[in-house]
């Protein structure tokens, strides 16, 4: 723990050896999927006419919602059901009689291949009587028009926390400010769209599916439950995952229960891999939200009362439930104590994809309100933006500090630990926040306009409700090791065998980690708010111990020893301070499990004539054979991580463009792992950042097609558009709440972006950001429609 | 209707492969689901994000941009064909491998056959240029920082293994395979 160690996983991806969904080979009868969609935002289907397809050579099958029976034609299931979600909506897997946004799947072929499959779909005629459709919070809030005729207002949901008397603080405060806000759309983007893989093996009786997600634990349940299996017969087994950063979390997506549905019906194996297009208006975006905050302050800049009220464009439907706005309405506080706080966020439908969790999950809209208030703060009283935030900053000494709010696991919203000061302070010596005035004026005169920002987060991580490990030392003295929740690229297979390799004591490269395998884990959550290294990673420590522990009572009786006085060295048992008194962890193996027949000459040693007390059982009381550990990790909540980015741009005064000349990270998610993978992290999450302050929104037209839904126009940022350079530095201040004082790392990258972005572009130009992304057109407009004081 | 079908030779990594084709098969989907060859993979299938990036007698080629057809009778280099030919890595893949150049690895195979070609071209790249020869592929993981890096230690490894390192990716036996 705590070194930089090389990938395990990289030797196959780099000899192009990965196995991603659409790489599973389920052989030659395997057929392929296509998926017809709505290319209406809102419409009602008055006929869906596939004659012209029946006859076409090489279809085996379409479906349309009439051809869906049982659980299977009922909506899908809505994930994480909320008291407040009272107008909670999902989608069919096929429409039925109506479709809420371009891209909703209505019709699904399979065929010999994707080529004919397509021109399948193309086949089908399909009459709509089509709808207006509503797009926009704006259009959404007005309620004039409906998604959904049930869903008055297109309110799916309205929830208000407050904790205090918000209004009554600043009404007395002596100073008050007003902001209102708004942040567009982006989303996940994965290199690798959704991918499903079926294969029903009728000699079995089971089911076994291959998809690009992250929960495999989920999807197998939704299977089971869609088409009507017992859990038993479905093994969900997630490959090689092509980057999920949230979306891959949503499930059953339409094709995760059509695919398996078709390959059981037709008996052959079934594929679908999404097209890129397709990731585009077909599986989620996120961020989109408008904000208005009241705040009262002291001459300090001490808030007295923060009162959120903020709009949530939730898309069409809510299979994620509340988690995106609860988040936001919750992790808003960031390192802050306001005196008092009330939040109340509107959840609406749009005529739009599903918004559920991007990296970030809710987080990137909470910081952009929090420090863009601070930052008006800080400018309202003619003060430095860091001595307002260091005014408002929970201190060392307050941990835990209980915020008297729920989280989005719906447990207390109260921080383990965390030292915001000393994070600022190392903030500040390593952007040179404190030179920077000196600076921005020597490039003033050179007219040259740089400004500076910064903004300041705070990361519930680590949610539960669990993860568990099953750790297996094999007679070669090789171990395998399970955890249930997937892996998308953070190195899973890599971390989890540094913690085994020193629980166990045994040599790195012997240790083989296994994920997102309901084969080898059926009990598992999922791969989401930065959990993996807390929820598994503790999980897989645990079972480590509880193997080294059976190892050790194994040993002791070999060796004739006391376990105290045991060791494991490279997989080796020895006496401490007798080395020749020594057996390696593959014989303890042996002996784990006594046997009646030897199948090698190893474990002739274990066979019923060679060993044990005649007197006892073989395999004693409360003991098991195999040398085996297992455990679960469930902490009683999430372990708060944090961090603090500033970044020094300049804005072209023609152009508008924004260069990034600095970019500073400092960051602090307890132990670290492998340094290595945490700065990896944190590079990935910053250019997806930056891609979200600058550069990427999803381009909706006001008939609800999505206009950018190519690569080609939804701008994500190649090498040109990210620095040369991140400097990170770290604080570690350990989680008392897990045994390896670790926090998530995964998404604090991205967090402080629009804050971050909107502060910078703001010093520099001396106009007010309340609205991101920010293009350069989005400058320049800004600076025509304001008196510019520079 | 039935799809007239073209029998076309494929010589990737050295190896030539005769397959029956539609016209309109592309070469990306040729290589992976009639060759076996997954790991050129595809991301966008419009040629913008680079991950199936392969050689087309040398040259950096979006796989998704050409018909399998037309690649007839081209040399074809993809991933696969740039570990040695003992299995070890080759210097580009060696580079990413100690510099965490990939996360997911999904866009890796695109990153290495463009940099295999960008440092046969120049050797010994300039900062400025090691960023310029991954400009043109997404990746969605990294934010780039630890590929620009594996760019200029790829270079330093290709210059320590002297000319037999800077050849070009190893040859297949030349035998034909039947798909």
């Amino acid at each position: 723990m705590g070194q930089p160690v090389q990938r395990v996983e990289d030797q196959r991806f780099l000899r192009g050896l990965g196995r991603y969904v659409d790489d599973v080979d389920t052989g030659p009868g395997t057929l392929h999927a296509a998926v017809l969609r709505s290319p209406h935002a809102h419409a009602r289907i008055l006929d869906i006419d596939v004659e012209a397809v029946l006859d076409l050579d090489g279809v085996h099958a379409v479906y349309t919602h009439d051809d869906l029976t049982g659980p299977m034609a009922e909506p899908l299931p809505l994930l994480i059901p909320h008291p407040a979600l009272t107008h909670g909506r999902t989608q069919h897997a096929l429409a039925k009689d109506e479709v809420n946004y371009v891209g909703e799947a209505i019709a699904f072929v399979v065929a010999d291949d994707r080529y004919v499959a397509e021109d399948a779909v193309a086949r089908i005629v399909v009459t709509y009587d089509v709808l207006p459709p509503v797009v926009g919070l704006e259009a959404a809030r007005a309620g004039e028009r409906l998604v959904h005729d049930d869903v008055p207002g297109n309110l799916a949901a309205r929830l208000e926390q407050e904790v205090g008397d918000a209004r009554a603080a600043i009404a007395a405060a002596p100073h008050r400010l007003e902001l209102d806000l708004t942040i567009e759309r982006s989303a996940c983007m994965p290199l690798e769209g959704r991918g499903t893989v079926a294969r029903w093996e009728p000699d079995l009786d089971r089911l076994q599916l291959w998809t690009s997600t992250q929960t495999s634990t989920g999807v197998r349940a939704a299977v089971a439950v869609k088409l009507g299996l017992d859990l038993g017969q479905v093994d969900v087994i997630t490959p090689d995952v092509g980057g999920g950063f949230g979306v891959k979390v949503v499930h059953p997506w339409p094709e995760e229960l059509l695919v398996p549905y078709a390959a059981r019906a037709l008996g052959r194996p079934v594929k679908f891999t999404e097209d890129r297009r397709e990731h585009f208006i077909s599986s989620a975006h996120e961020r989109g939200q408008v904000q208005h905050v009241e705040v009262g302050f002291d001459d300090d800049g001490r808030v007295l009362g923060l009162d959120v009220e903020f709009w949530h464009d939730n898309g069409a439907y809510t299979p994620y439930g509340l988690i995106v706005p609860i988040i936001t309405s919750t992790q808003l506080l960031g390192p802050y104590k306001p005196g008092a706080y009330r939040v109340v966020f509107e959840s609406l439908y749009t005529n739009t994809v599903i918004v559920t969790p991007y990296r970030g999950a809710g987080r990137p809209q909470g910081c952009y309100a929090m420090e863009r208030t601070m930052d008006a703060v800080a400018a309202y009283l003619g003060k430095d933006r860091t001595e307002v935030r260091a005014a408002n900053f929970i201190q060392p000494d307050e941990f835990p500090y209980d915020h008297g709010l729920v989280f989005q696991d719906g447990r207390e919203l109260e921080y383990d630990s965390g030292d915001y000061p000393a994070s600022l302070e190392k903030l500040k010596e390593l952007v040179g926040w404190d030179d920077f005035p000196a600076y921005q004026r020597e490039m003033a005169a050179q007219g040259r306009r740089v400004g500076i920002g910064l903004a300041c987060y705070v990361e519930g991580t680590g949610v539960g409700p669990y993860e568990g490990a099953h750790v297996h030392v094999e007679t070669s003295g090789k171990v395998k090791v399970a955890t249930g929740l997937t892996t998308q690229g953070q190195g899973h297979a890599t971390v989890f065998a540094q913690l085994v390799a020193d629980e166990l004591g045994v040599r790195f490269e012997d240790v083989e980690v296994v994920t997102g395998d309901t084969r080898r884990m059926p009990y598992a959550v999922g791969t989401y708010a930065s959990r993996a290294a807390v929820m598994s990673g503790s999980a897989v420590h645990l079972a480590a111990r509880r193997a080294k522990e059976k190892a050790l009572r194994i040993a002791a009786d070999a060796l004739e020893a006391d376990p105290a006085d045991l060791q494991i060295v490279d997989g080796v048992v020895s006496v401490k301070g007798a080395p020749d008194s020594a057996i390696d962890l593959g014989t303890v193996s042996v002996l784990s499990n006594p046997l009646r027949y030897a199948f090698d000459e190893a474990s002739k040693a274990a066979t019923q004539f060679s060993v044990g007390d005649n007197s006892l059982p073989p395999v004693p009381e409360d003991e098991e054979p195999g040398l085996e550990g297992k455990d679960f990790y469930s902490p009683p909540r999430a372990t708060f991580a944090s961090g603090m980015h500033a970044v020094i741009v300049e804005t072209d005064p023609e152009t508008a463009e924004v260069t990034i000349l600095k970019y500073a990270v400092v960051h602090d998610c307890g132990h670290l792992i492998n340094p290595m993978i945490v700065e990896g992290q944190i590079h990935g999450g910053v250019a997806q950042g930056i891609g979200g302050a600058l550069y990427e929104r999803m381009a909706y037209d006001e008939s609800g097609q999505l206009l950018n839904a190519s690569f080609m126009d939804f701008l994500m940022p190649y090498v040109t558009e990210i620095p040369d350079g991140i400097d990170i530095d770290h604080l570690e201040t350990p989680s008392p709440l897990n045994p390896l004082g670790i926090k998530g790392a995964g998404e604090a990258g991205v967090i402080p972006s629009a804050a971050v972005f909107a502060a910078a572009i703001e010093d520099a130009e001396g106009l007010a950001i309340r609205a991101m992304p920010i293009s350069p057109s989005d400058l320049h407009t800004l600076r025509l429609s304001q008196e510019h004081p520079r | 209707m039935t799809e007239q079908l073209h029998e076309i030779r494929l010589t990737v990594n050295g190896a030539a492969h005769e397959l029956r084709v539609p016209a309109r098969r592309l070469l990306s989907d040729a290589l992976r689901h009639d060759l076996g060859l997954t790991g050129t993979h595809v991301g966008c299938e419009h040629g913008v994000c680079g991950a199936c990036t392969v050689l087309l007698d040398g040259a950096p080629t979006r796989a998704c941009l050409v018909l399998a057809v037309t690649a007839a009778d081209h040399e074809i280099t993809t991933v696969e064909g740039l570990t040695e030919p003992d299995g070890s890595l080759g210097p580009v893949q060696q580079a990413f491998a100690e510099c965490h150049g990939l996360q997911c690895g999904f866009c890796t195979p695109g990153f290495l056959t463009t940099i295999h070609a960008g440092l046969r071209d120049n050797p010994s790249p300039t900062h400025e240029e090691a960023r310029e020869m991954v400009a043109g592929n997404l990746c969605r993981c990294t934010g780039y920082q630890n590929i620009v890096k594996a760019v200029e230690r790829a270079a330093a490894l290709r210059q320590a293994q002297g000319p037999a390192g800077q050849a070009q990716g190893p040859a297949g036996q030349g035998q034909v395979e039947r798909s």
